[in-house]
């Protein structure tokens, strides 16, 4: 191994210049939530867990027929996850609640993909086949994809669904917001459309928040004094209101900083414009050099340096 | 010199070859399976637990075990302590097979196998794992340009393909001359190419899990897990070394190296040494010992990976007695491989609880076949390789140790 002297320095010397030049511009995270993202509240104390939104979300997005009717409320008594071939479901809880007659009154919870404001899934994607759209959609584009499933490993929410029974071309499947119906000019998703006691409602963002904030000064005994979705991981597009504790209805209790921010982080201050490992670089190629004469340095020529 | 490589030239198609042979075609079959019915029909996957012994095993704990390769070229070319140099070729063969059946591994578990491409027209510099992906895709060409010399050595000026292949000897044999050349004055850039890149994603696969606090169980979710993952690489890689140079040197009757596998596992002392104080005290900081008594099943395994797999195996290489005895080494660097291997499985797999969907998973009868299977794969392949590749150095048996 010959290992020109001028050389090392060369890189040594870059090493060093680069090394200064990058380290000033290590910046802290910021998010890359939209300002101005469309969301639903969805208010619990009004569902009535009729199943309307399950069968207008699959009619919207053609997903295959279940095996029961949407009509069929006895699946309420089995608690149910999104799947992928069900991007929301509602499930019944009973919190505890008496009415007059002695009789437990259930709080009903319609799941589906939040659109955290910062997805942890986006993050993730190795390809960057999952975006945060402007519409805070968290959109899936299959032609990038390739089945890592690292998204449903970083999904604090569980929400993306695999199609493994499909060998060649599966799918990541979950809620898509109605993508398309919600980028046209008044349009709604399904699930919000169809809703008859207006448990859901679309619109800004912003706008809910305020709505949600309303109702719950305005009914305090109606309301817990939170809005799921408000902070949870930084915000979602998706947001809840309800009358019991969310941790009773199979919420669960998240941190307020958004997922992405620890892993960005620790990536960004260690390889932004690849500091550290040109640094490594050069400094092992410093040590290489230093030891070039330690024992000897070709295999083939036999000096016996090594005995 | 001491170490020229020769090809062992040992009768391959012994009966423990047979075996593995076997354990190779049960495992294809299973892999046609999952080509044909998903992934889902071969495995136990599910939305909550997306990935399983595959990554945990194939993957994870895959690249941890080929970190011999880069931890011993540290050591004989950028140190220059080229009385380790006999067994920098077999670390190396280790881990180019090693990353390889990470390659293949991948292809089983993730869904759309034929786009595995497609990341690098694709890039999101905000993961973690097209970090990993990035750099895993650079060393496997960096290990594969390592290991031409072997080959050249072995037959440079001897290329003599048969019948119509005959045309393309010249040609080889021209390659062969080119990179006999060139390689020699170059490597330099490779060898300490393959430190940089190990040491990036040997540390980011610990990062993989830092966008899941509220999955992975708190004894190791931490900050520092890219900072464990990379020092415990650090600390396995000349156990490992001594592992399975043990076990060659034994199946193929040779001269244990003692002399040299030795002095590896005193810097050992020193490299787990640091990985068990950052893990330890990681423990005390985050206050996380509450857990060690609650008797799950997750806590079980931890103190098992820290007792079995880290301190019993420190406190043993203390020893003088152990140091100097060759079953005593082994029986202690086996302890430190299964120790890191268990860190992997826990992480990915045992410590990995996600709070609301069903979280039960146990590997299927598919996944530990498929993954049986690569291993004979990759243990063939080494035998088939140190047999007609200028692989190890050590002498026969006669010479005694």
């Amino acid at each position: 191994m010959e290992l020109s002297r001028r050389n090392f320095f060369k890189i040594l010397g870059v090493t060093g210049a680069s090394v200064v030049a990058v380290k000033g511009k290590a910046r802290a995270w910021e998010s890359k939530a939209p300002p101005d993202p469309f969301g639903c509240l969805v208010d619990l104390t009004r569902c009535i867990g009729c199943r309307k939104c399950e069968q207008a979300c699959n009619d919207v997005n053609a997903l295959p027929k279940p095996d029961r009717s949407f009509d069929d409320l006895t699946i309420l008594d089995t608690k149910r996850r999104p799947d992928e071939k069900t991007f929301t479901i509602v499930n019944r809880y009973y919190p505890g609640k008496i009415d007059e007659r002695d009789q437990l009154i259930p709080t009903f919870v319609k799941i589906q993909c939040m659109h955290c404001q910062d997805p942890a899934c986006v993050s993730a994607c190795i390809a960057g086949a999952l975006t945060k759209k402007e519409n805070g959609t968290v959109h899936y584009n299959v032609s990038k994809c390739i089945g890592c499933r690292y998204c449903m490993v970083a999904c604090p929410f569980e929400i993306p669904a695999y199609e493994y029974f499909n060998p060649i071309t599966p799918k990541v499947m979950k809620c898509t917001f109605c993508f398309d119906r919600i980028s046209k000019e008044g349009g709604q998703p399904g699930c919000a459309t169809i809703c008859p006691v207006e448990a859901i409602t679309f619109g800004k963002r912003n706008t809910l928040l305020k709505l949600a904030k309303k109702r719950i000064k305005e009914n305090p005994a109606d309301y817990i004094d939170q809005i799921y979705g408000e902070n949870e991981v930084g915000g979602t597009s998706w947001m809840y209101i309800s009358g019991v504790p969310f941790e009773k209805i199979g919420f669960n209790k998240l941190p307020s900083e958004p997922m992405p921010k620890l892993s960005e982080t620790v990536q960004h201050s260690l390889f932004s414009y690849l500091w550290s490992p040109i640094a490594l670089y050069g400094i092992l190629g410093g040590i290489m050099w230093a030891f070039r004469n330690n024992g000897d340095n070709t295999e083939i020529e036999n000096n016996g340096g090594a005995r | 010199m001491s170490h020229q490589a020769y090809p062992l030239r040992a009768k391959l198609w012994t009966p423990g070859v047979l075996v593995l042979s076997a354990l190779m075609a049960i495992g294809a079959v299973i892999i046609v399976a999952r080509f044909i019915g998903g992934i889902g029909y071969v495995s136990n996957l599910s939305t909550a637990r997306p990935w399983g012994l595959w990554i945990g095993v194939d993957v994870a704990s895959g690249v941890a075990l080929a970190a011999g390769g880069f931890t011993t070229a540290f050591l004989a070319h950028i140190l220059g302590r080229h009385t380790y140099e006999p067994v920098v070729r077999p670390a190396l063969l280790t881990a180019m097979l090693g990353y390889t059946f990470v390659v293949l591994g991948l292809m089983v578990d993730i869904g759309r196998s034929w786009a595995i491409w497609k990341p690098m027209f694709n890039w999101n510099t905000n993961s973690v794992l097209f970090e990993v992906a990035m750099c895993v895709m650079f060393y496997v060409t960096v290990l594969y340009i390592e290991f031409i010399p072997a080959v050249v050595e072995q037959f440079k000026g001897k290329v003599n393909l048969p019948g119509l292949l005959g045309k393309l000897n010249a040609p080889s044999e021209f390659l062969m001359g080119l990179a006999d050349r060139i390689l020699g004055k170059i490597m330099w850039v490779f060898i300490i190419a393959g430190v940089v890149l190990s040491c990036m994603h040997q540390s980011s696969l610990g990062s993989l899990m830092l966008i899941a606090p509220t999955k992975l169980h708190p004894l190791w979710y931490t900050p520092m897990l890219p900072l464990l993952f990379l020092t415990s690489a650090i600390a396995v890689g000349y156990p490992m070394v001594v592992f399975e140079a043990t076990i060659a040197t034994t199946s193929m009757k040779l001269d244990s190296e003692m002399k040299v596998l030795a002095p590896l596992t005193r810097i050992t002392i020193l490299l787990l040494g640091l990985y068990m104080s950052l893990k330890i005290g990681d423990m005390v900081i985050r206050g996380t010992y509450v857990y060690l008594l609650d008797g799950t099943a997750q806590t079980n395994s931890f103190l098992i990976e820290l007792g079995l797999g880290v301190i019993l195996p420190w406190l043993l290489l203390l020893s003088k007695k152990v140091q100097t005895s060759r079953r005593g080494l082994f029986i202690t660097c086996t302890l430190i491989v299964l120790g890191v291997l268990l860190n992997r499985i826990n992480v990915f797999i045992v410590g990995y609880k996600p709070p609301l969907g069903d979280s039960s998973y146990f590997p299927a009868i598919g996944e530990i076949l498929v993954t049986v299977g690569l291993i004979a794969a990759l243990m063939f392949l080494y035998r088939f390789i140190i047999t007609y590749l200028p692989v190890f150095s050590a002498p026969g048996k006669e010479v005694s140790s």
